[in-house]
This record gives structure tokens, sequence and C-alpha cells, in this order.
């Protein structure tokens, strides 16, 4: 995961909650694919439409507070997002983030140096480039890398367990 | 250096001496209580399991609340699934019986436990000193094959309650105050904690609702001491403590803050964020087109007392939906036993069975295009309650019970 990667940003405000990344009415579907075309849609219904493949979110604060469904980082990664920046993630999202490993990087800067279209170059664990500038990341601390390297806690457990 | 109460209860589960705020600790967990709303998501990905098993079925406590009776074949089939893998596996198993938290409440929750539960208001279990916590399908997953967990120990802000609430004043004007002062964020990670000598003035029902609604400020959990209040309704309920833990006079808190209940008001969180609270006063007149009392925040019998004493003799407004959704079987039985359910009746409300109703925006209630609901559930996020251009106000029993009469937003103090 410390490779670098180009996403192209989509910009979202602060208390992105969990009914807005994946309204109640729709978690019956059979499955993410089906549910992902609805993602965001109380806020952008257009969005998922747009998003594309290594496209990346930046947001304000609380990032993904509300329930505990896990469909809404798993809608959030199946619409192709590779990382979402945001000030702060609330923290059940963070772990249902963590567990399907989804990347989460929290960083409070960059929101004032990035407009919606802009491309940005993020390296895992060390920085975020951005229109000439460069803001620094933590790295997750070893037992959530181990998790989100591996794609999720249940690949991450078969993988200790010698089963995959 | 002294120990918070939730330090003392992740020490505890994960059997060392001492924990502090920031240490990453692996816990035994003592419950793990799970719903309707991800249970058959963690069925799929456990049968998917090369060695599937359950570290100790007796922790575990599933609960049909979401969409209980199921309201379409979708649901019905994933209740199915949930119902089916109880029995096979010897699975405590409610269906109908309420809503999750207020089931656990009556049930199961001891004091100095720590709980996980597949619903993010689970920090309501603070309300008899246990910890509480929610989390996604994949941790509860973790846990039901390990019987253990990583938890971050959070830090606590504490709070000190003084004096009473007035009359008119309930709980949840207080909660929603708080939430209002440290913003939807302003617990992330941490626990808050509730002590002092006003908090024996709060009622079981109070602490709940209090509780409850703690994830709506961020809050990982949240924690009152066990006193008389609450050793009374443990044991009136037939349970006893794991441990009654409570902080050290020296335990560092990140932010401390002192609360004289007497100073509270009816407040209103405006759409679409909890936080976005002003006195109710200032919400006046606002038209609504539904009114909904019930929830794991505010449907006990306290709740519904307070309605039916609002509502005696008057009717629902022409063209309001008025729906009474009490929090559990018992809390029916004894509104029906008290003929609270005979007052909301003839008064033109829509009394339904136990469940998490409109609250969650999906079975029954939801509401349309354009359209305003006042209720007393836990969330008013945009679209929670239906349609995506709706609006959500959250306010307490009276004030929604005293807006269903006029059909506009009203505190009971002006009827």
């Amino acid at each position: 995961m410390s490779e670098t990667f180009t996403g192209r940003v989509w910009v979202l405000g602060d208390d992105i909650d969990t009914d807005i990344i994946i309204p109640t009415e729709y978690l019956a579907m059979k499955t993410v694919e089906d549910m992902k075309k609805f993602g965001f849609s109380p806020l952008r219904p257009e969005l998922a439409g747009l998003i594309k493949e290594g496209d990346v979110i930046v947001a304000g604060k609380n990032f993904g507070c509300g329930s505990s469904r896990e469909q809404a980082p798993e809608v959030v990664k199946a619409l192709g997002i590779k990382a979402v920046i945001a000030k702060s993630f609330a923290r059940i999202f963070f772990r249902n983030a963590i567990n399907n490993g989804l990347l989460l990087i929290e960083n409070d800067q960059v929101q004032e140096a990035v407009k919606e279209g802009d491309v940005m170059d993020v390296t895992p664990g060390e920085k975020l480039s951005v229109n000439g500038q460069e803001f620094e990341i933590a790295s997750l601390p070893d037992n959530l890398l181990e998790i989100l390297n591996a794609g999720g806690l249940v690949k991450a457990m078969r993988k200790r367990n010698g089963l995959s | 250096m002294g120990m918070t109460m939730a330090e003392k209860i992740i020490a505890c589960a994960a059997g060392v001496e001492s924990a502090k705020a920031g240490d990453i600790q692996t816990v035994t967990l003592d419950k793990l209580m799970s719903n309707d709303g991800t249970t058959h998501l963690t069925i799929d990905m456990y049968n998917k399991l090369k060695n599937p098993r359950i570290a100790d079925k007796s922790k575990l406590v599933w609960i049909v609340d979401h969409n209980i009776p199921s309201d379409s074949p979708k649901t019905a089939a994933s209740h199915k699934k949930m119902r089916d893998f109880a029995r096979d596996n010897g699975i405590t198993f409610y269906e109908g019986e309420g809503v999750c938290h207020q089931v656990m409440m009556e049930n199961h929750v001891c004091p100095g436990e720590l709980i996980f539960g597949a619903d993010s208001h689970t920090c309501a279990y603070g309300a008899l000193g246990a910890f509480g916590t929610g989390v996604g399908c994949t941790d509860y997953l973790y846990a039901m094959v390990t019987g253990t967990s990583w938890l971050l120990v959070p830090e606590t802000i504490r709070f000190n309650l003084t004096g009473k609430l007035p009359e008119g004043v309930y709980a949840r004007d207080l909660i929603l105050t708080i939430i209002g002062k440290i913003g939807a964020n302003g617990a992330n990670y941490k626990a808050m904690e509730f002590a002092g000598e006003g908090l024996h003035n709060l009622s079981m029902s109070d602490r709940i609702s209090i509780c409850n609604l703690c994830v709506e400020a961020g809050a990982k959990t949240a924690l009152m001491e066990v006193d008389d209040v609450a050793m009374e309704y443990l044991t009136s309920h037939g349970r006893e403590p794991k441990a009654c833990f409570t902080s050290d006079p020296d335990a560092v808190f990140a932010e401390v803050y002192d609360i004289d209940l007497s100073t509270v008001a009816p407040i209103v969180a405006k759409p679409h964020f909890v936080d976005n609270v002003v006195p109710a006063k200032e919400s006046l007149g606002v038209k609504i087109d539904e009114a909904f009392l019930g929830s794991c925040n505010n449907g006990r019998i306290e709740d519904l007392r307070v309605g039916a004493a609002i509502i005696k003799g008057k009717k629902v407004a022409p063209k309001v939906r008025f729906l009474v959704v009490p929090a559990s079987r018992s809390v029916y039985k004894q509104a029906m036993e008290e003929g609270l359910l005979d007052i909301f009746m003839d008064a033109g409300a829509i009394v339904m069975n136990p469940n998490c109703s409109v609250c969650w925006g999906s079975c029954q209630g939801v509401i349309g295009e354009g359209e305003t609901l006042i209720s007393t559930g836990t969330r008013n996020f945009k679209g929670r309650a239906g349609h995506r251009d709706s609006f959500v106000y959250l306010a307490s029993a009276a004030t929604v019970t005293a807006s269903a009469i006029t059909g506009v937003i009203t505190t009971a103090d002006l009827l």
C-alpha cells in the first residue's frame, strides 16, 4: 500500500453520514454492486454514476458518522474510490472501512488546497501531493496496516492462520 | 495514576491490572448483540469461513427489530436466514419482543460488562454501568468466532450533573443540549461519563435515553456509575452485576463539564443534523405531517405516560399521522394495563407493535417528498426517515405529542 497512486478528487463537506453514503431503503438489495448506484444519492444523486475506479474523496470532519451499517464503506469501495481523505472519521465507520480494506487518511489541511476534479498523488503513510503542494500524512498502526493490506479483517485472519 | 470507569472495564475484560487511554487492548467480550439490520451479512460471511465456529454461543443475543413484521419478501428471507441460524446454533433469539437495546436492558445487560452490538446505539448500556459499543458486522463476526476483539482505550469526557430537571423538561432535552454544545463529533473515539448528585435524580428510563444518544456526539461508549436506582432496576429484572466500577478521584479526563439540570429547557434538533439544536421555542409553528413517539431512545413506559397525559381527551390534528410505538412487549403490556393505549387510540393515533419503525427509515411510517416528521427517534439525517427531500425534527415525547395535536411544532406548556 505504500506505492504512490494518482486519483481524481471528489470534494464533500463535513458530517457525511452513513444515510447519505447509502440510504436505508437500499440496504435490502442483494449485493453491494446493486446498492452502489445509490451511493451518496440523498446529497448528490448523480455522483455514483460519475465516480471512476481509482478516484479519491476529500471531505471535512466526521466522515461516516451515524449507523454501524457496513454497507457504507463497502459501497464507497465498490464505487471504485481508492482512498477517503477527511479531517476526521466517525469511529464505527473507521473500523468498518479498515475491516473492508478501504484506505482512510486523516488530514485537516489538504481541503484548502483542492477543488473537485483536481488530480492528487497519494503515497499512503507518507504524503499527499496536489496542485504543487505536499501534505504529510501519518501511517496507520501496524495491526491496522496488516488488515488493510490484506484487503480486510477476514482476509487478514485467513492469511495469519495460513488459510490462503 | 487513577483509572476512569472505561479504563477499568476494559482492563477487566483484557485480564490486565490496568489500562490507560491510548492503549490498544485485546478484550474478551461478555455479550454480543446483533439485529436484523445486518445479521444476514454476518451469517453470509460466517458461512464462507473455512473453519466456522462460535467461541461461546451463550454470549450471543440476536434480535429482529428493524423490520418486524417483515415488509417484503427480501426482509422475510433475511429474517428466515437469521431465525434458522439462531435455531441451528442455539443462539438466544427474539422476534417481536421489542427494539434491540430495550430488550437488552430488560433482559441481559449487567454492570461491568463489555458488550459489542452490531448497532451504533449500543452505547445505551452505560445506563447500567456496562461498556456497550457499536461495531460493524465484520468486527462482530470476528468477536463471534474468536470471543475477542481489539479496542483502543478511549479518553473520557466527564459530565458532572447537579440539580434536577425542571417540570416539563426531559432527559432527551438534556442529551440533545449536550450534543448541541459539544457537536456531532465532539466525543469521537471517546467515552462520555455522567456522574454527580444530579445523576441520582434521573430514572433508569432517563439514563437509557441519555446514554443511547451519545453516539450522536461520536462517542465510543457512554457510562454511568451504578447507584441504588440502577441496582433496583437490575435486581427487579433478576440479574446481578459482573462488577460495579467508578472512576478514581485522580482519574484523568480529557474534558470536564458541569451541568446544572435545572437550567435545561425543551429543545429541538432541526434537519439535518442531531447537533443542529435550538430552544424548542424557536421552532414553534413549523408545519408537520407526521409525529413519532417511540424508539430505543424514547419509547419506554415513562415516555408513553408523558404523551398520554398530554393528549388525553384531545385529538390528533387533521391530516397528521401520530405513530405510537412502545419500545418492547413489556412496555406495550404495561401501557395497555395503564389504559395509555386507549388514550392514544381515542385521540386518533396509530398504535403499532414494538419495532424500530420510522426511526430507521424503512419498515413502517416512512415519509414522502417534502414531508416533515417530528420524532423521538435517534437521528434526523437527510433522508433518514424516507424521501431524500424530507425533514426530521427531534424533540422530547412531550413536544412530539403536543405537535401531533396542533399539527405544528408546539411545546406542551402552550396547549
